[in-house]
C-alpha cells in the first residue's frame, strides 16, 4: 500500500466535487427529500393515531431513514467512484498506473466516509430544524452502528463494483438499486419480528438488520444491545472478506477477458 | 529495483496468445525491445496491435505465452513494472472538468513523482501549453488534449513509453510537432517507446524498427526500408495495404 498513490486518488475525488455543482447537490438532494417525505409522514401517521408529544413510531421512521442513509452513503461512496472514472474515460489512466486494487478501494472508502459525514450533519441538523429530532440523543450507541452500516455499505460497494467491472456500463443500474433488494429484508422500518418466520432466516444474516433492530432497542430505552453489535460486526467482518475476494476475483476475470480496457474506453 | 541491464532488452515477448472466449486475437507473438528503441506495431483493424498493448500494459492478462518487461515476469511484478512505463492513447481522457494542472497534480501523485510542480512546469513548456494549465480539460481542442494526455505519460520520466495512436487526432503541423518532440525526447532520456499508428508517414518518421501485425500474427519486422523493400513496395502506406487486402495471400497462416 502506498499512501501517496492513495492520497492522489482521493485528491482526484475531490477535485471532481469541487468542480461540480451537481455531483455536491446530490450529496444533499436525495436525503434531504427522504428526511422531508419521511418526516412529514410520520408527523401525519401521529397525528391520525392521536398521538402527542415525541412518538416512539416518529424517532423509529426518522433514525431509520438517517441510518440507511448512512449504508446507502458507503456503497455509492465505493461505486460512484468507480463509475466516475469509467464515465470520464478515465479508468485506463488510473489502471495503466502503478495502482494496487487495494488502494483504489480504499481511496474509494475515505471517499465514502466524506460524503456519509456530509450526509449525517445535513440530515442531523434538518431533522433537529424541522422536526425538533435530535438523532444524537442516541449517544455514544451510534458510533458502533454507523460503523457496523458503513461496513456494510462497503462490502456493498466492492460487489456492486466488481459486478459492474464484470457486465460493463449495461450493469450500471445496480449502483443505485442492489442497496434496495435487501432493505425489505434487513428490517430497515419496521421490527424483525413483522416478517414471515422464512424471511427472517435472511434478515438475520445481514448485518444491517441487527443495527436496526438494536437502534429501536435503544429507542425503547433499553439500551445498547451488545449481541446486536457483535452479531452485525461478525457478520460484516465475513462480508467484508468475501467481498474483497469477489472484488479481487472480477478485477482478475476482467484483465482476463479485456474487460478494463473495455470499460476505459468506451 | 531490478534494473535491466544494457543488454538485457526492456521487453522480451514470448510466444504470446490471447485468445477471448475462443476468437484468437493474438496467435503467437513474439518480439524483443532493446533499450532506447521506439518500435512501431502496425497492421490492420483486428491484427492484435490493440491487444498486445494492452498486455504489455497489464491491462488483459495472456492466454499463454511470456512477457517480461525489465528482466521482470509482468504478472508477478505489474505494479513496478507500471510505477516505470507510461502511456498514452487518443481513445483516453483525463477528466473533463479538472484543470489541466489539477489531472497533471492527480497522475503525478499516482507514479509519486518528485518535485512534481517543477516537472508539470517544464513539460507544459516542452509542449508548448503552459498558458492551458488553469483551464479544464473538456475546454481544450483534441489537439491541445493530446499534447496534456503526453505531458502525462512523460510526467514519471518512463523509462518505456506506450503510444497508442498519440497524433490521432492532431492536424498535420501539430502532429509534425509531436512527432519531433517525441524523437528529441527520446534522444535526450533514451526512453523505449512501443508506438502503434495507422498514420504511416508518422511510423516511417519516428520509428527506428516495426512489427506487421497480420491475425495475431508478425509478418515483417525490421526498420521501416526493410519492410518496404520485403514487400516490394513504395512506401509503408503501400505495405499497409497490400497486408490489409492480401494478407492470407503472403503465406500467414491464421
Amino acid at each position: 500500500m502506498s499512501w501517496h498513490r492513495i492520497q492522489a486518488l482521493v485528491l482526484r475525488y475531490t477535485y471532481l466535487y469541487a468542480r461540480s455543482v451537481p455531483r455536491v447537490t446530490e450529496i444533499f438532494f436525495w436525503p434531504l427529500m427522504d428526511l422531508l417525505v419521511w418526516g412529514y409522514v410520520t408527523l401525519y401517521l401521529q397525528r391520525v393515531s392521536n398521538i402527542s408529544g415525541p412518538s416512539r413510531v416518529f424517532m423509529f421512521l426518522l433514525s431509520a431513514m438517517i441510518f440507511w442513509d448512512i449504508l446507502y452513503r458507503a456503497q455509492q461512496g465505493v461505486t460512484l467512484s468507480f463509475l466516475e472514472d469509467v464515465w470520464a474515460r478515465n479508468l485506463l489512466n488510473v489502471f495503466v498506473a502503478p495502482v494496487r486494487v487495494g488502494e483504489f478501494v480504499l481511496a474509494t472508502y475515505i471517499v465514502g466516509l466524506v460524503r456519509i459525514a456530509i450526509t449525517i450533519c445535513v440530515l442531523s441538523v434538518l431533522a433537529y430544524a424541522l422536526y425538533s429530532f435530535n438523532i444524537f440523543s442516541l449517544g455514544m450507541s451510534l458510533l458502533p452502528f454507523f460503523a457496523n452500516l458503513v461496513l456494510m455499505g462497503w462490502a456493498l460497494g466492492m460487489v456492486t463494483t466488481a459486478l459492474i467491472m464484470r457486465w460493463g456500463q449495461a450493469a450500471e443500474a445496480l449502483a443505485w438499486g442492489v442497496p434496495f433488494l435487501l432493505q425489505p429484508v434487513a428490517a430497515v422500518f419496521y421490527p424483525l419480528d413483522v416478517l414471515p418466520r422464512w424471511v427472517q432466516l435472511i434478515a438475520v444474516c445481514i448485518p444491517a438488520t441487527h443495527v436496526f433492530e438494536g437502534m429501536r432497542q435503544v429507542l425503547r430505552g433499553e439500551g445498547v444491545s451488545s449481541t446486536s453489535l457483535t452479531a452485525a460486526f461478525a457478520l460484516n467482518v465475513v462480508y467484508l472478506v468475501a467481498a474483497a475476494l469477489f472484488f479481487r476475483y472480477m478485477f482478475g476475470v476482467a484483465r482476463r477477458k479485456g474487460l478494463l480496457a473495455k470499460l476505459g474506453t468506451q | 529495483m531490478v534494473r535491466a541491464t544494457m543488454t538485457e532488452p526492456v521487453v522480451q515477448v514470448e510466444h504470446l496468445r490471447k485468445e477471448f472466449n475462443g476468437t484468437v486475437a493474438v496467435a503467437d507473438v513474439s518480439f524483443h525491445v532493446g533499450r532506447g528503441e521506439i518500435v512501431g506495431v502496425l497492421g490492420p483493424n483486428g491484427a492484435g496491435k490493440t491487444t498486445t498493448i494492452q498486455v504489455l500494459l497489464g491491462l488483459t492478462t495472456p492466454t499463454s505465452g511470456s512477457v517480461r518487461v525489465f528482466g521482470l515476469d509482468l504478472e508477478r511484478h505489474r505494479c513496478e513494472i507500471l510505477h516505470r512505463c507510461n502511456f498514452c492513447s487518443a481513445y483516453t481522457a483525463l477528466p473533463a472538468n479538472l484543470r489541466v494542472r489539477e489531472n497533471l497534480r492527480v497522475m503525478g501523485g499516482l507514479y509519486g513523482v518528485p518535485d512534481l510542480f517543477r516537472k508539470m512546469d517544464e513539460l507544459l513548456a516542452l509542449f508548448e501549453i503552459g498558458h492551458l494549465k488553469d483551464k479544464t480539460t473538456g475546454q481544450l481542442s483534441s489537439g491541445e488534449s493530446t499534447r496534456v494526455n503526453l505531458c502525462k505519460a512523460l510526467l514519471n520520466t518512463p523509462e518505456l513509453l506506450l503510444l497508442d495512436e498519440p497524433t490521432a487526432s492532431l492536424d498535420p503541423n501539430i502532429a509534425d510537432k509531436v512527432r519531433k518532440l517525441l524523437r528529441k525526447i527520446q534522444r535526450e532520456q533514451g526512453i523505449t517507446m512501443i508506438y502503434t499508428s495507422h498514420n504511416m508517414r508518422d511510423v516511417e518518421e519516428v520509428c527506428d524498427r516495426v512489427l506487421f501485425l497480420h491475425r495475431g500474427r508478425i509478418i515483417a519486422e525490421g526498420t521501416p526500408q526493410e519492410v518496404i523493400a520485403k514487400f516490394n513496395q513504395k512506401s509503408l502506406e503501400e505495405v499497409f495495404i497490400t497486408v490489409a487486402r492480401s494478407g492470407d495471400l503472403l503465406g500467414v497462416e491464421t
